[in-house]
């Protein structure tokens, strides 16, 4: 490769118009042009916005690997266009182009140059993954990365919560429904997601059937809802508004219209609403089995005694009969 | 080494003898397809009365009105049954019986129109049957993508019910996700790589034709679903979803397991042809690129493909005879499938990018006339993509919660892949200098996939920021993204090498003025349709909803209206393969391109056996501008030169 | 072959793809249970009534084993097999559910409350009603939810062990143990579809009990058409 590299090289320089001077003017010009425009003028508008702190940790990645693929994509762009601008075929030209084989040094910079981009960018996202505790995706049951005051346990997430710690919310996915439950406020369960402002949120994602996926889509939160595994993430509510929550894994027959609506309120508006909410659902929630991190259904505690007469025993639908024991 | 066969023997696809003498029977009695169908329905009748037999009592049976045993083991029979029906087994009895096996029927001069409905055994009836399968294949599931962009004009009046839109979407996913893993490999790699690394064969004949009939197998099952009213969980199939759904679920998981086989098979034999049955001077140095591609593909799929079948026949058990792989409550875990499942998907979408990179490699020095820039870079690239590919899986899962400490890893896997990748784009570049561009319709596909996989690979990065992920993973986002990687890259390459090779393959060329229409309108239908799906899903519309945002319906329905101009473009290229290979038939048998392509020094098509001779390759495919530099091959060796080939003596082959 | 064989043939192979493509579309692609109308039967500013019932078969159909819900045709009073019905927009919907099934626990004993009905309240056999335990007694057969508009009523099954051995067997069901349960709510403003479910895992033999007749347009789930 070598040999065949020098070979080339004279010939590759010899004579006509400096072509790779030409491109790359081109390319610096309109690079920059691109990258200015992109991340001052369109940066800000970038999804998923700036409602919570994971949200907008996504933009500002989102911001930093536009501002770093403008350039790449507009060399290739300009190089191509180059090309077939200046090196077509001439009418009643058969002869063939000069043998190049290969440029070492041209293929030893790019190999480093995008190692490098590809390197840094996994050092970039790395850190912007780590430092907001996950980014707002689902991190399993027993996230490394926790803000101060996240509790894990399901003993910890009852104790009351006040103004300024970390709000647990749990969501229950289920066909075809999120419904969600405030431990630290009595442990009611709504289907309104209603979150105070200001506030770092652990969503504890679960399912009491197949896999969904939670996706509140301005705070920045997606996390996988599956049967028997509380999977975790956090962001922090920054402003007021409108939260647009949607599942994001195919779920079923109604799965295109699982989505609801959540707010972001002011933190007395917040205490009034669970205050309220409390009192209007405690004659359900005394129904609720006692709060956990994970549910199953198939086991229910206090069945009733017709219920046993008649050998319903859980709310497994049958298919696997339930004399099969729960642990092979 | 590069050749396992004496050069004074006549090499027999298949190994068999030349007998001959066996009295020729009628049509109708030497099995062919419709006795495969004779097979294949007695065999559903009978592994499904097995099924019933054995199931009926589950009590979950008499409960849920329906028997998944019953079907599944029909679906097991019929494929038996097919296969028997073709005569796919009929060598192996005739050997386990001591009798002589009957010569390879392409010895016995042209076969006509029939031998492409039999299991053949030469490479080139195979790699046809492929090419006029996978072309079916991939209209079918484009006609069902039209019917998901019709359902998704409007947010909230639906042309289907909800759950034919899933059974659509699914549809449309699974056809495309596992027939169009073979839509490059199966007619160019089984009919090219032969005669591009100087064979006279493949190593393994009858595994490569089992593996094209079991395509036809896998499209019906897959098809049958409907019958069953449709799967409802997409192609990924998750559990528990998919334990759940009715019974068409069942021939999603056969089906695609069944194509696990194929792909398998095939890339087993494709790996063991290009180590093994390489000519004398076919060193690795002077492989041409697409071959080079083409032993990538095959690797992944001998290596990944199996862990799909495995995986499939898991979620088969669970949904027949209840066991609990993916049940939580039971000590399963849905995280294993995700597993599974993922560790073949992930290698499936390099499998759908390789043979892209090596046909766009292959071509551009054509239409250049230079010698492709950096041949070891190129060749480096597709190696690394090739092992990467089996390091990155866990990306899919990001938000899952499975492994959350180990999203930097694959953060750094994922984003590594993206350097070999980029080699493509500087061998791309690099041979485009001070070229002599000739705007063929293949050059003009080459360099749509160069754009289209510039946008698909640098959205991928996107993708690979596991906190930028967040928000596209699951959204039409990363949709679009696969979609310009796999339709953009590969379909756009396999394009390119219909109307590159078509000529060699069937001696006829395409109509070059329907060909530019065809190009215009696919690369524009094509970037309108997928382009705005970025923004679709960066403003928060998850895939496979028939419900979204009222402010996003413009957005959607611009995708539809485009999306009916790409399909219309699809259209015209059917007609001019129609039209070209049926009706006009002008007859191209030379060498149009002026490549120096080995595959192209042999008339076209390839007359029995590729070469009269095993030839003696000289220098490597792409030498193209340097004057006086030697043929490809010598076609004719002298006897001396291939006894001192074979007989394995380094200089002979180096001077040779 | 000659030309005209080959351009003859060719022409054979494209009706017949043409004809099965247009088959396949007709015939699975949309096909699909019947709608009822309600839009028509009713006046200006009066309630529409809509009577529901659900057997715990289906023996109308090549399903049997599967529950069902029937709607009754508000003019010719026959049950049809279907759960797809259109109302007015923003028309007050008084139902009546004739429940005929016996009882099973739900997944989630949150929807044993009722909600989104006028006064969050709906009535069994006349008594009103807020909540019901299907955890703790037999009292849930099925429910009637339209999660769009928060809609969610769990429909009370006949209570004792009794009851629940003597169903109907034949359906639409005519006769047996059942309750009457009636609630009303007012229709969206908003034209469109709302799907309705059922959150009783009653899809029996399917994991989680939401397989089958749970995912089925015209047996457990279906679609509220609210016509402008």
């Amino acid at each position: 490769m070598a040999a065949e590299t020098q070979a080339a090289t004279p010939a590759a320089k010899a004579g006509g118009p400096n072509h790779g001077l030409r491109i790359f003017l081109i390319w610096i010009v309109l690079a920059l042009a691109a990258d200015l425009v992109l991340w001052f003028v369109l940066g800000p508008h970038i999804p998923p916005g700036r409602l919570g702190s994971a949200a907008q940790g996504q933009q500002f990645d989102n911001n930093v690997m536009i501002a770093m693929s403008a350039p790449v994509l507009v060399l290739v762009l300009v190089y191509f266009t180059y090309a077939i601008v200046v090196w077509r075929r001439r009418p009643g030209d058969d002869a063939d182009g000069p043998p190049l084989h290969g440029h070492s040094r041209i293929q030893a910079l790019w190999i480093t140059v995008t190692s490098v981009m590809v390197l840094s960018l996994a050092a970039f996202g790395t850190y912007e993954l780590i430092v907001p505790y996950g980014a707002g995706g689902g991190e399993g049951p027993s996230p490394i990365w926790n803000p101060p005051g996240a509790e894990l346990t399901a003993a910890a997430q009852q104790r009351p919560w006040a103004p300024g710690h970390v709000l647990v919310v749990q969501v229950i996915g289920q066909q075809w429904r999120f419904t969600y439950r405030y431990p630290g406020l009595g442990g009611f369960e709504t289907t309104e997601l209603v979150l105070p402002v200001n506030t770092m949120i652990q969503f504890d994602v679960t399912s009491i059937d197949v896999i969904h996926s939670f996706w509140a889509y301005q705070l920045g939160v997606k996390a996988d809802a599956n049967p028997g595994v509380d999977n975790v993430a956090y962001t922090k509510t920054q402003h007021l508004g409108r939260v647009t929550v949607r599942c994001a894994e195919l779920c079923g027959l109604w799965h295109g219209a699982m989505f609801n609506y959540g707010k972001v309120v002011t933190v007395p508006q917040f205490q009034a609403w669970a205050s309220s909410t409390s009192v209007a659902l405690a004659d359900v929630t005394k129904l609720l089995p006692p709060y956990s991190t994970t549910y199953d259904p198939t086991e229910i505690a206090h069945l009733g005694p017709v219920l046993q007469k008649l050998g319903l025993t859980g709310a497994g639908g049958g298919y696997y009969p339930p004399q099969d024991p729960s642990q092979p | 080494m590069a050749i396992e066969t004496e050069p004074g023997t006549t090499q027999h696809p298949g190994g068999g003898q030349p007998a001959g003498g066996a009295a020729r029977r009628p049509w109708w009695m030497r099995p062919a397809i419709h006795t495969g169908l004779i097979g294949a329905v007695i065999g559903y009748a009978f592994g499904h009365w097995l099924g019933n037999l054995i199931a009926s009592g589950y009590q979950q049976v008499g409960t849920s009105d329906q028997n998944d045993t019953a079907i599944v083991l029909g679906y097991l029979f019929m494929v038996i049954g097919w296969l028997a029906g073709l005569g796919v087994f009929n060598d192996l009895f005739k050997q386990m019986a001591g009798r002589r096996l009957a010569e390879a029927e392409n010895g016995n001069g042209p076969g006509g129109l029939a031998q492409y409905f039999r299991f053949h055994l030469d490479h080139k009836v195979v790699g046809i049957q492929y090419l006029v399968g996978m072309i079916i294949y991939f209209c079918t599931a484009g006609l069902l993508a039209m019917g998901i962009r019709t359902e998704l004009l409007s947010p909230v009046h639906h042309v289907f019910s909800s759950a034919t839109y899933i059974e659509i979407v699914g549809e449309h996913g699974t056809m495309m996700m596992m027939l169009m893993t073979s839509v490059i490999l199966g007619p160019f790699g089984n009919y090219l790589i032969p005669i591009m690394i100087g064979s006279k064969r493949v190593a393994y004949p009858r595994l490569e034709a089992l593996s094209f009939w079991l395509t036809p197998a896998a499209f019906m099952i897959l098809l049958s679903a409907l019958l069953l009213g449709g799967f409802h969980m997409g192609w990924t199939g998750y559990p528990t979803l998919s334990i759940q759904d009715t019974s068409g679920a069942d021939a999603y998981a056969f089906a695609f397991g069944l194509m696990g086989i194929s792909m398998t098979l095939a890339g087993f034999n494709i790996l063991v042809t290009v180590i093994c049955y390489r000519a004398p001077g076919m060193r690795w140095s002077r492989l041409p690129m697409f071959v080079w591609g083409i032993l990538g593909t095959a690797v992944m799929m001998a290596l990944a493909a199996p862990v799909l079948s495995g995986g499939m026949y898991m979620l088969l058990t669970d949904r027949t005879v209840q066991t609990a792989f993916f049940t939580d409550q039971l000590g399963g875990s849905t995280y294993l499938w995700e597993d599974v499942f993922w560790f073949f998907g992930h290698p499936e979408v390099y499998i759908l990018a390789l043979p892209g990179f090596g046909i766009v490699c292959e071509l551009l020095p054509v239409f250049t006339r230079k010698p492709l820039f950096g041949y070891k870079v190129a060749a480096a690239g597709m190696i690394g993509v090739t092992l990467l590919s089996f390091f990155v899986w866990q990306h899919h899962l990001f938000d899952s919660g499975i492994n959350p400490d180990m999203r930097p890893l694959y953060m750094l896997t994922t984003e590594m892949i993206s350097i070999p990748t980029g080699f493509i784009f500087l061998v791309g570049m690099g041979t485009l200098w001070k070229a002599k561009i000739r705007f063929t319709v293949p050059m003009l596909f080459c360099f749509a996939f160069f754009f289209n996989f510039l946008i698909g690979g640098i959205s991928g990065v996107f993708n690979s920021d596991a906190p930028a992920d967040v928000t596209e993973h699951g959204s039409f986002f990363v949709m679009a993204h696969f979609h310009y990687t796999i339709m953009g890259g590969l379909i756009f390459a396999f394009m390119g090498g219909c109307y590159y090779w078509l000529p060699k393959m069937m001696g006829i060329k395409l109509n070059e003025k329907l060909g530019y229409w065809h190009f215009w309108l696919m690369f524009l239908g094509f970037n309108s349709t997928f382009m705005p799906l970025f923004a679709v899903g960066w403003l928060g519309q998850p895939r496979r909803v028939f419900e979204y945002a009222l402010r996003l319906q413009t957005l959607n329905d611009w995708v539809s209206i485009s999306s009916y101009v790409l399909g219309f473009s699809i259209l015209l290229f059917v007609i001019n393969f129609v039209w070209s290979t049926v009706v006009t038939r002008v007859r191209e048998t030379g060498n149009p391109w002026e490549s120096r392509g080995l595959e192209w020094q042999i008339p076209s098509p390839p007359p029995a056996y590729n070469f009269e001779h095993v030839p003696v390759v000289l220098s490597g495919p792409y030498e193209y501008g340097s004057e006086g530099s030697e043929p490809v091959a010598d076609l004719n060796p002298p006897v001396g030169v291939l006894a001192a080939a074979f007989s394995g003596s380094e200089t002979a082959r180096a001077e040779a | 072959m000659s030309l005209p064989v080959r351009v003859g043939t060719l022409l054979v192979a494209f009706l017949a793809v043409v004809g099965g493509a247009i088959f396949v579309v007709i015939h699975y692609l949309l096909a699909g249970p019947p709608t009822v109308d309600f839009t028509s039967q009713a006046a200006p500013g009066q309630p529409v009534h809509i009577v529901l019932q659900e057997a715990p078969q289906t023996t109308v159909s090549d399903r049997p084993d599967w529950v069902s819900y029937f709607i009754q045709d508000p003019a010719s009073h026959q049950w049809v097999h279907t759960t797809l019905f259109k109302v007015p927009a923003g028309s007050m919907i008084d139902v009546t559910v004739l429940g005929y099934d016996g009882c099973t626990p739900l997944r989630n004993p949150f929807w044993g409350k009722i909600s989104g009905t006028v006064g969050n309240v709906e009535y069994v056999n006349g008594k009103p009603t807020q909540v019901l335990n299907s955890w703790g007694e037999c009292s849930v057969a099925h429910t009637f939810s339209i999660p769009g508009i928060g809609l969610n009523v769990p429909i009370a099954s006949p209570t004792t062990l009794a009851a629940n051995n003597n169903l109907c067997g034949t359906s639409p069901c005519t006769s047996g143990p059942h309750t009457t349960v009636t609630f009303s709510f007012k229709a969206p403003a908003t034209p469109g579809s709302y799907f309705w479910q059922c959150r009783i895992p009653c899809g029996l033999g399917f994991l989680d009990g939401f397989g089958g007749p749970m995912q089925t347009i015209g047996y457990m789930t279906g679609e509220m058409e609210v016509a402008g």
